[in-house]
């Protein structure tokens, strides 16, 4: 893609995002989960679209980032255990000093923790392929929901809750619409750049061929755990800040919410075509309209409208739009035959 | 004194019940090329994918450079400067063939940091241009490598393998499939390769003419066992070799 083109869209997508809470204050959490949604789809693609491992887990991340984070945010200033006690629980109360710290430590532990997980996982996770990799994933991020949903030092399944934000409404959601804002913009500058080193190249031959990558002496394994860390790094930074936004994080429904957040970062990434850096960010834009406007509107049918979404575009429009467009218009993309009068 | 780069010893591989390789001893000269035949299913292939670690062996031992590799993984072995190509031609077929160079240098020495390292520096891109110059992609050079035709594949391949600065390539049929013009420039770039860069080559091919020609010394295999070893003229008169394979003319 060309300097150019990624300039046209950088500029208005940045100064969309500056103005959207304050254009439309209404809707600015619904504009905060959009640049989550971003997020999810650019994190996911790093595995499933540029490396070819469809993971149907990473949501697995959003809920170990959510966690880290409250358990950071409360853990620091008062005991777990008591804070989430069902029965005779102590209440506590955080001055401001104390709830920002949590947050900053949190947030930022979010993603060493996701991190450092994926990178645990990855050791076992990366001996399964294909399906089988997909499933494991999946499993692994419904077993997740389903013990945190039974450990009551964390409030097994009636949750714990966040910390409360020590100001206004209006302020909350404005802090926590640019927070998810810059997480999205961080993460889109943080894939640009490494798929511009080496680590871009080494993922997608082990897309196309893994066994002739380890035929060729790259480091396969190395690659896959990293690449999976850094995905797992932006999504447990994006559960901590949805953790805060909720107010109150249950296992199943808001940690690790498979079935919906779980499928749609895949769903939203496949619309707007794998393995490119604008597709993602274009689906989940996409995506998240057509989930919001039916939810919207055509309450009842919004399920269904977004299964019909899904089957078009697995069956009649698998490279997604920008796979398309690159389809449509390779030399636009530089796929083109050059002889070495024209450039030399 | 010849100095052996890989030297295989009683080396034994069996699938399930069907004995794939009986101890096979073999040596490749270093700086050579050498060749090795034998009917289909007569346990080649399953040699190349011994000496490169693809599978674990039953029995013997794999020495590259004096060093046994036969307990080391694939990607271990490669990084050791032993590198091969697959009969199947083998590339990243949603890359360009840039891309395809690019990714294909030396992992010998990489470390963490590298993995985000600069991909294209100025001397790597002369050197990919040089490559695929040497093997007549040049100006297909930003083409998806997968809308490549067979042999461009085949070519590509081959460069991507110069790319990786091996010492010794183990190169199975890299003539199957290639039309006849297309076959003498491979020959001569791989003889080429052989002479201009020092690689080593051992080369799986059931064309005669090519490796009678270009091999300084020819094993071949039948059965899985070895069944004899001599340079082409020597292979070529041997009778148990025309009985198992070459056939009488």
């Amino acid at each position: 893609m060309n300097k150019n083109f990624s300039f046209k869209l950088h500029f208005p997508i940045l100064v969309f995002g500056i103005a959207a809470p304050f254009l439309f204050p209404g809707l600015q959490l619904q504009f905060a989960t959009l640049w989550v949604m971003v997020l999810f789809a650019l994190t996911w693609d790093i595995m499933g679209g540029q490396m070819g491992y469809n993971s149907l887990g990473n949501i697995f991340f959003f809920g170990v980032g959510m966690y880290t984070s409250v358990l950071f945010q409360v853990g620091q200033f008062a005991e777990i255990g008591a804070y989430t006690a069902a029965h005779g629980g102590d209440s506590f109360t955080f001055t401001n000093a104390e709830y920002y710290q949590g947050l900053v430590i949190g947030i930022i532990m979010s993603g060493v923790v996701a991190a450092i997980t994926a990178a645990l996982l990855g050791w076992t996770v990366f001996g399964l392929r294909g399906p089988y990799f997909a499933i494991g994933t999946l499993g692994m991020a419904i077993a997740a929901g389903e013990l945190m949903g039974t450990w009551e030092w964390v409030g097994a399944g009636s949750g714990i809750s966040v910390p409360v934000f020590p100001g206004s409404a209006y302020a909350r959601s404005l802090l926590f619409y640019f927070l998810c804002f810059g997480a999205a913009v961080l993460t889109f500058v943080a894939v640009q750049w490494i798929y511009k080193t080496r680590f871009g190249l080494a993922v997608n031959a082990i897309r196309d061929d893994e066994e002739k990558a380890e035929a060729m002496g790259i480091h396969t394994l190395r690659y896959k755990t990293v690449a999976w860390s850094i995905s797992a790094f932006f999504v447990g930074i994006s559960g901590a800040l949805f953790g805060n936004i909720t107010g109150i994080i249950e296992p199943l429904e808001v940690a690790f919410p498979t079935v919906t957040f779980g499928i749609f970062m895949v769903a939203m990434t496949l619309l707007g075509g794998k393995g490119t850096l604008w597709g993602p960010v274009l689906g989940a834009i996409l995506f998240h309209t057509l989930k919001e406007v039916t939810w919207t509107y055509f309450l009842g049918w919004q399920w269904v409208a977004l299964g019909v979404l899904i089957i078009v575009n697995v069956v009649f429009f698998q490279q997604g739009i920008m796979g398309w467009l690159m389809e449509k218009f390779p030399e636009k993309f530089g796929i083109v035959v050059e002889n070495k009068e024209a450039t030399r | 004194m010849t100095n052996y780069v890989i030297e295989v010893e009683g080396v034994t591989k069996s699938y399930g019940g069907v004995v794939a390789n009986q101890s096979i001893s073999m040596k490749v000269p270093d700086g050579k090329i050498t060749g090795l035949i034998g009917p289909n299913g007569s346990g080649k292939t399953t040699l190349f994918n011994s000496i490169v670690g693809y599978h674990p062996i039953d029995e013997g031992s794999i020495k590259f450079k004096g060093q046994e590799i036969s307990s080391l993984r694939v990607p271990q072995i490669a990084r050791l400067g032993l590198l091969r190509t697959f009969q199947q031609t083998r590339i990243y077929s949603n890359m360009n063939c840039i891309e395809n160079m690019l990714i294909s240098v030396p992992h010998r020495k990489m470390g963490f940091a590298d993995m985000f390292g600069e991909r294209e520096d100025k001397a790597t891109m002369e050197e990919v241009e040089r490559l695929l110059d040497f093997v007549g992609l040049y100006e297909k050079r930003r083409l998806r490598s997968g809308d490549l035709s067979f042999g461009q594949q085949k070519l590509l391949e081959f460069a991507m393998a110069l790319m990786n600065k091996p010492e010794v390539l183990l190169l199975d049929e890299p003539t199957a499939g290639i039309n006849p013009t297309l076959i003498n420039g491979l020959i001569d770039r791989l003889r080429r390769a052989n002479e201009e860069f020092g690689i080593t080559l051992f080369v799986i091919e059931h064309n005669m003419r090519v490796i009678m020609n270009m091999a300084e010394s020819i094993y071949c295999l039948a059965h899985g066992e070895m069944l004899a070893h001599g340079s082409p003229d020597e292979i070529q008169n041997d009778q148990r070799v025309i009985d198992a394979y070459l056939g009488a003319h």
